[in-house]
């Protein structure tokens, strides 16, 4: 464990994005508290303003402060990516051990589902789900982002399993007679702990960008402010056309950072587990 | 070969049946009653209300049982009757996605392909240079991270507004009108470049980085060390390395297609650009439900072709399917 942190921190990809991942982190969690405005939503003061003291990143059309925006829609970003991406990996790592490990009929069965729902585009899926959802909040976009975004990850992480499979201390275990829950959580989890660990990053910057898509084209919570949010009020009230860059930029900088630090991260973690991989 | 073929046609018949249930189910299943969601919102003109009430029962054929709805759906669907748009009354929604779909195309599959040639000569390249890869990589990484959508707003603002060189909305100027002439095609291509671009450059970092890590993996492997001793040119080393590195590439561009639909129908939406994703999105902000059923079947239809067109590049590719020499298929 120590050498793997030893790695871990000597490892300059891995560094920069979590730094950049921790500094947003941060900014979710205390930006709400260092912001000048408490409520997102509210009209605090005229419209149309460029960053300023007063408001750090302007003002929308309407007058709100976009930093405040921001802030807020960072942290519901990061709970998305927390929840949506967890549920996500959680499915995939259940139908993906059953399917290896178990094999035959069930194997056959799950995977025969997993192509067809890798096959249907996840957007379309969530647009069919989340359009005639009547309530949405951000908690329930996180569950059907979950729920749509597993077969890639149950798919590698059965793979990966059959290869486990057939290992002595696998086979060993089950001479010893445990069950087979018990070989798949002692025996084969934890051989795959630093996989299922970036499998869990890709599937956190999945969820987040799903979720800004799905908030752009109107699917989004249906009170409160995310990124995609933001995103599709700027370009509904055309701040492009009229020049407030600080209103439609931002948003997407924030997680066009996030997400390529979370893959940066995952590309440095890689080298940190595989010692093949190591720059020396 | 005939047995790969028919795992993969079967899977995309059981997807499709799967998907049109899907898109039958939902809008019965889901809490709330979507015909009064519908009708409430033409509650102003109470005379409207009424007929909107009846002829929705009966478009969705809610006073049939279950069994004899789904079969009609389907039956439906075989004679292309998707019903009535509500948003764009009285049009049918086949009428507009057929009107959509040349845009959307016209824009997805350039990009596809481009950004794949593009994608994976540039990570190639940058596999053998140590300098270019350490610069290229983490630009590559963040390129992938952004949004379509962002990318979209990103340059309507610089290239749009800023410096105002390309229109940023419509796919065409107001003042024409869809006729083939120079004038038209040049105005056409002009509104066409910047939703193309911001698709384009996004892909290209997931494909650069997918082939960079791939040739990588190549030039570590035995035949490769083996033609080396034998003195074999790098140039000819390289070929090999390419031509097996680009096999999970050709996989990869099916399994991308999810997310590229996805990235064009919200750009679409920022560049007003009338496709099937713009379409969508106002059947989703007018909460018309056959619109939207309607374009997910399209979407549906156009990635299983996708993906089985894939497939059988796939087998023209790769000897050992041709071959039917077992391999994980």
């Amino acid at each position: 464990m120590s050498e793997i942190m030893f790695f871990a921190f000597r490892n300059a990809k891995l560094r920069m994005g979590l730094i950049i991942v921790l500094f947003f982190l941060l900014l979710g969690i205390f930006g709400p508290m260092i912001s000048k405005y408490q409520d997102p939503l509210d009209y605090v003061g005229q419209g149309y303003q460029p960053p300023s003291k007063e408001h750090w990143l302007g003002t929308t059309t309407f007058g709100q402060d976009v930093f405040t925006q921001l802030v807020y829609g960072i942290r519901s970003s990061f709970f998305v990516g927390l929840v949506g991406g967890g549920i996500a990996t959680i499915i995939g790592l259940v139908i993906g051990f059953l399917a290896g490990y178990e094999g035959g009929w069930l194997d056959e069965l799950l995977m025969m589902l997993t192509n067809i729902l890798l096959v249907i585009p996840t957007l379309a899926l969530l647009i069919i789900v989340a359009a005639y959802l009547p309530y949405r909040g951000v908690f329930i976009q996180s569950i059907i982002i979950g729920l749509t975004a597993w077969p890639w990850t149950a798919r590698a992480v059965r793979s990966q399993t059959l290869s486990l499979r057939t290992r002595e201390f696998v086979n060993l275990a089950r001479i010893s007679g445990r069950s087979h829950m018990k070989i798949i959580l002692y025996e084969v989890l934890p051989n795959m702990m630093s996989y299922v660990f970036m499998v869990f990053i890709l599937q956190f910057g999945g969820a987040i960008l799903a979720a800004v898509g799905l908030d752009f084209i109107g699917l989004g919570p249906s009170r409160g402010i995310s990124i995609g949010l933001m995103l599709q009020n700027a370009v509904l009230w055309n701040a492009i056309q009229l020049g407030m860059w600080w209103w439609a930029i931002p948003p997407g900088l924030v997680i066009t950072l996030v997400v390529g630090a979370l893959y940066f991260m995952n590309v440095g973690l890689d080298e940190v587990f595989n010692p093949r991989l190591r720059e020396m | 070969m005939k047995k790969y073929l028919g795992t993969k046609i079967l899977v995309y018949i059981l997807t499709f049946v799967f998907a049109v249930t899907l898109d039958w189910l939902i809008p019965r299943f889901m809490p709330g009653n979507p015909i009064l969601v519908l009708v409430s919102r033409f509650s102003g003109l109470p005379e409207s209300a009424r007929v909107m009430y009846s002829y929705l029962t009966k478009a969705f054929g809610l006073d049939q049982p279950l069994w004899s709805q789904y079969v009609n759906f389907w039956i439906a669907l075989f004679k292309g009757d998707l019903g009535i748009s509500i948003y764009l009354y009285p049009r049918p929604v086949l009428e507009v996605l057929k009107m959509a779909i040349p845009y959307s195309l016209g824009l997805m599959i350039p990009s596809i392909l481009l950004s794949w040639i593009v994608g994976n000569n540039l990570g190639a390249i940058a596999a053998r240079r140590k300098r270019l890869d350490s610069i290229m990589l983490p630009i590559m990484y963040f390129i992938t991270g952004a949004p379509y959508l962002w990318l979209g707003m990103l340059l309507a603002y610089f290239l749009g507004v800023v410096w105002d060189i390309f229109p940023i909305a419509g796919a065409y100027s107001f003042s024409l009108r869809p006729h083939l002439s120079w004038l038209f095609v040049g105005d056409f291509l002009k509104h066409w470049i910047l939703p193309f671009l911001s698709l384009f450059i996004v892909q290209i970092g997931g494909w650069a980085i997918g082939m960079r890590n791939m040739v990588i993996y190549e030039l570590e492997n035995n035949y490769v060390r083996y033609l080396e001793t034998l003195g074999v040119k790098r140039k000819l080393i390289r070929k090999y390395a390419f031509r097996n590195a680009i096999l999970p590439q050709v996989t990869g561009l099916a399994l991308q297609l999810g997310t590229v639909i996805a990235g064009q129908v919200t750009t679409e939406v920022v560049f007003s650009y009338p496709g099937i994703g713009y379409i969508l999105t106002q059947g989703i902000l007018n909460q018309d439900y056959f619109l939207i059923q309607g374009c997910f079947l399209f979407i549906i239809i156009g990635v299983l072709i996708a993906n089985f067109t894939v497939d059988l590049v796939y087998m023209a590719l790769d000897p050992r399917i041709r071959f039917s020499y077992g391999g994980e298929v």
